[in-house]
């Protein structure tokens, strides 16, 4: 009985300690399931404020949000007269969360061997690149990249993509590289050399290349067996560097892209396209007035890039084929000059920090073609992570007025900073 | 007549009963996870491969098609994709899924993240994630907060179907519980290990199934081995008596393997994500895979 009565007794106890147990880990559970949800919200309402400004109007600034003015109360109190651009002062520390990513990216050229065609210094800052990218607000976005050289300040790019436009339109205001083949549209930081191919220098404006203030509008279609085209047509102002030049309002210039991508496999893939641009060019200023519209340069251009990365391997071997031909007519006085040019270049990654590359270069010249300029580089480059690089380039040119110029070309560069990944 | 009454029915249908919602995520895991709650009522896409290091996908063209036609884009976050997808989306043309917007899902929000740097944050310290570790989806108890994070979103974006989308998440949760208990049992008798993994992939795995990660083969995240560390870490697995080395599929082998032989230890190609292998083709399989050959690792190295 005492036996019985002690075990009635005794049996409830534990139970109840371990039901209390049950209830108080399952309230410190639900406490950590709060505190990780809370985590989240705060997390995302960092990135919120970074991600969009209040919601914006043509002539004055919206009401902002409850987090806007959580983040910065100064906005409220700021109007913004005659369509003008408020500006926001005394940023707080949550105020910051909403300054663009900021990068800086440098480039610094050493240069050995005799060459009087195009001689370069033999140490130089080459340039350094100032980033600053953020969404603007719900509809668009802006990029600008202003460029520190030995020979002043540049805008390199500054505009303003537009993201949420109907029919799946892209499209961009300001001042842009234009989509003329492949490497005008590459930031010297993203090329496989430490310079840019003759052909380049030679018809399509050299390091600055086509890159002018203008509008684009891109749009991507499907083509058949998972083809990718897209078509890019652009109108700038019509001055860019050495190859067009604008001397009445009318004088725009304009180019055209039409691409087409094809994944072959998952590992390798075909990227092909074709360029035209079309300006005044600066022949125009020699001529008497009524004929100084008359002379225009038309640049054809036709590319392909043959690339692949093993995905299970993609960070330690890749390759990449590239080549680009152009030909440039250029209507001047006394004769209309009918220049070409192309390179061909492979780069193949051997390990994960460590790359190589071959690159043919041929290329008349725009305002004489009877000048050819031909060329062979070798390429070394070597990252000691993923945000410097060094390489070695040796060059050898045979130019029109010097022949066997053999040079060696070495490039430091490095990046700080949340630098936007480029386009594909 | 029948004509004109057929194509009044079939415009007459709510555009939702014939449209699934076209979901596209960032990695397998995220498409897994979209996949268990969002059933048949949606169709789900990953970008990145699961055999292929996710903090480095190509931004291929091919990518922009899909997310085209996207109504939500699923992330991993914590900027595990800074290097491709910004580029994607802007150009993408698809205004509902950029960033912020409604069809944007930053699945973080929802789950522990780890290792959230204290402090001042510089490269010198690699490539740290200043947000904290992405991997979090290692941790089945992630897996739940994100599957029903995306459960709600699809609810939002399709009310007439929410109960439908609450009712599968009911039910993942409850497998995923059975499964977790089965987890655990596995991996109790093995509590407190200490073990070494390439890089920082694994600390939500290791936090939930109580295991000890005492060192990496990279000397920092994302700078590669580098002989001063690897004979360190050498001298420090000896030192603590560790065996398992466990490599994510996309990190050459060699390195690991010179460790293994010279502590006696063990390399594993552990999966971090769904579809590493052919044969893993949903998130319970992810855990069912990783903790068999980390069991019979452990078994084999006591």
């Amino acid at each position: 009985m005492t036996s019985c009565f002690g075990f009635s007794q005794a049996a409830p106890a534990p139970a109840q300690a371990s039901s209390g147990s049950q209830a108080t880990d399952q309230k410190i559970k639900d406490l950590e399931e709060r505190v990780i949800a809370l985590e989240g919200q705060l997390r995302m309402l960092e990135s919120k404020q970074q991600a969009v400004a209040a919601p914006p109007t043509t002539t004055a600034p919206a009401t902002p949000s409850p987090t806007s003015q959580a983040a910065a109360p100064e906005q409220a109190e700021v109007t913004a007269e005659n369509g003008q651009v408020p500006v926001y002062g005394g940023a707080t520390g949550q105020a910051k969360a909403l300054n663009p990513d900021i990068s800086l990216i440098g480039d610094f050229l050493a240069a050995v061997g005799h060459n009087t065609a195009r001689p370069v210094p033999t140490l130089e800052m080459h340039e350094t690149e100032l980033g600053l990218q953020a969404i603007i607000d719900p509809y668009a976005r802006a990029d600008a990249f202003i460029s520190f050289g030995e020979e002043g300040v540049n805008l390199e790019e500054g505009y303003l993509t537009f993201t949420a436009l109907p029919a799946g339109i892209v499209a961009r205001a300001g001042k842009m590289r234009a989509a003329f083949g492949k490497v005008n549209t590459l930031h010297n930081h993203v090329l496989p050399w430490t310079d840019r191919p003759l052909v380049t220098e030679n018809l399509v404006g050299g390091e600055d290349g086509i890159n002018d203030a203008g509008l684009s509008v891109t749009r991507a279609f499907e083509g058949p067996k998972g083809l990718f085209i897209e078509g890019t047509g652009q109108v700038f102002r019509g001055d860019s560097d050495d190859v067009f030049k604008s001397i009445r309002r009318e004088d725009v210039s304009t180019v055209g892209h039409v691409r087409a991508y094809k994944d072959i496999t998952e590992s390798t893939n075909l990227d092909i396209g074709a360029s035209y641009s079309r300006g005044h060019n600066d022949a125009g200023l020699l001529s008497a007035p009524q004929f100084q519209n008359d002379f225009v340069t038309s640049l054809y251009g036709a590319d392909a890039t043959l690339r692949w990365k093993p995905l299970r391997r993609s960070i330690y071997h890749s390759f990449v084929g590239r080549t680009e031909f152009v030909w440039s007519d250029r209507q001047q006085f006394p004769a209309a000059q009918h220049a070409f040019g192309m390179y061909a270049s492979g780069d193949y990654q051997l390990a994960r920090r460590w790359f190589v590359g071959a690159r043919y270069d041929h290329s008349e010249r725009a305002r004489d073609s009877a000048q050819l300029d031909q060329g062979g580089s070798l390429v070394l480059t070597y990252w000691p992570s993923e945000f410097a690089q060094l390489r070695a380039q040796y060059r050898h040119t045979d130019y029109a007025e010097q022949q066997n110029v053999n040079e060696l070309r070495l490039q430091l560069q490095f990046a700080m900073g949340a630098h936007g990944a480029h386009p594909f | 007549m029948a004509v004109l009454l057929a194509c009044s029915l079939v415009f007459a249908l709510p555009a939702h009963a014939a449209k699934k919602l076209n979901v596209i995520t960032a990695t397998t895991d995220l498409a897994s996870l979209a996949q268990e709650v969002g059933g048949d009522k949606i169709d789900v896409e990953a970008i990145a491969k699961g055999y292929q290091d996710p903090h480095f996908v190509e931004a291929k063209p091919s990518f922009l098609l899909k997310l085209r036609h996207a109504d939500l884009l699923v992330v991993v976050g914590l900027d595990l994709e800074i290097g491709w997808l910004p580029p994607l989306i802007t150009q993408s043309g698809n205004p509902h899924i950029q960033p912020a917007s409604a069809g944007y899902l930053d699945a973080s929000q929802f789950a522990e993240i780890l290792e959230k740097p204290q402090g001042q944050v510089s490269r010198a310290m690699g490539d740290v994630h200043p947000l904290g570790n992405p991997h979090y989806w290692l941790d089945p108890e992630n897996g739940r907060r994100v599957a029903k994070g995306i459960s709600n979103k699809l609810a939002e974006m399709d009310p007439p179907n929410a109960s439908y989308y609450q009712q599968r998440f009911q039910d993942f949760d409850k497998r995923l519980t059975a499964a977790e208990q089965n987890w655990d049992a596995q991996m109790k008798p093995y509590n407190g290990r200490k073990i070494v993994t390439y890089h920082k992939s694994w600390p939500n795995f290791a936090k939930h199934f109580n295991l000890d990660v005492v060192g990496y083969i990279e000397p920092r995240p994302g700078i590669p081995p580098t002989p001063g560390h690897t004979i360190e870490l050498i001298q420090q697995m000896k030192r603590d008596n560790v065996k398992i080395i466990m490599v994510e599929p996309y990190f050459d082998l060699k390195t690991p393997n010179n460790i293994a032989s010279g502590t006696g230890g063990k390399v594993l190609v552990m999966l971090p994500s769904v579809g590493g292998e052919k044969e893993i083709t949903d998130y319970f399989k992810l855990f069912d895979y990783d903790i068999g050959l980390l069991k019979k690792a452990f078994d084999e190295t006591k």
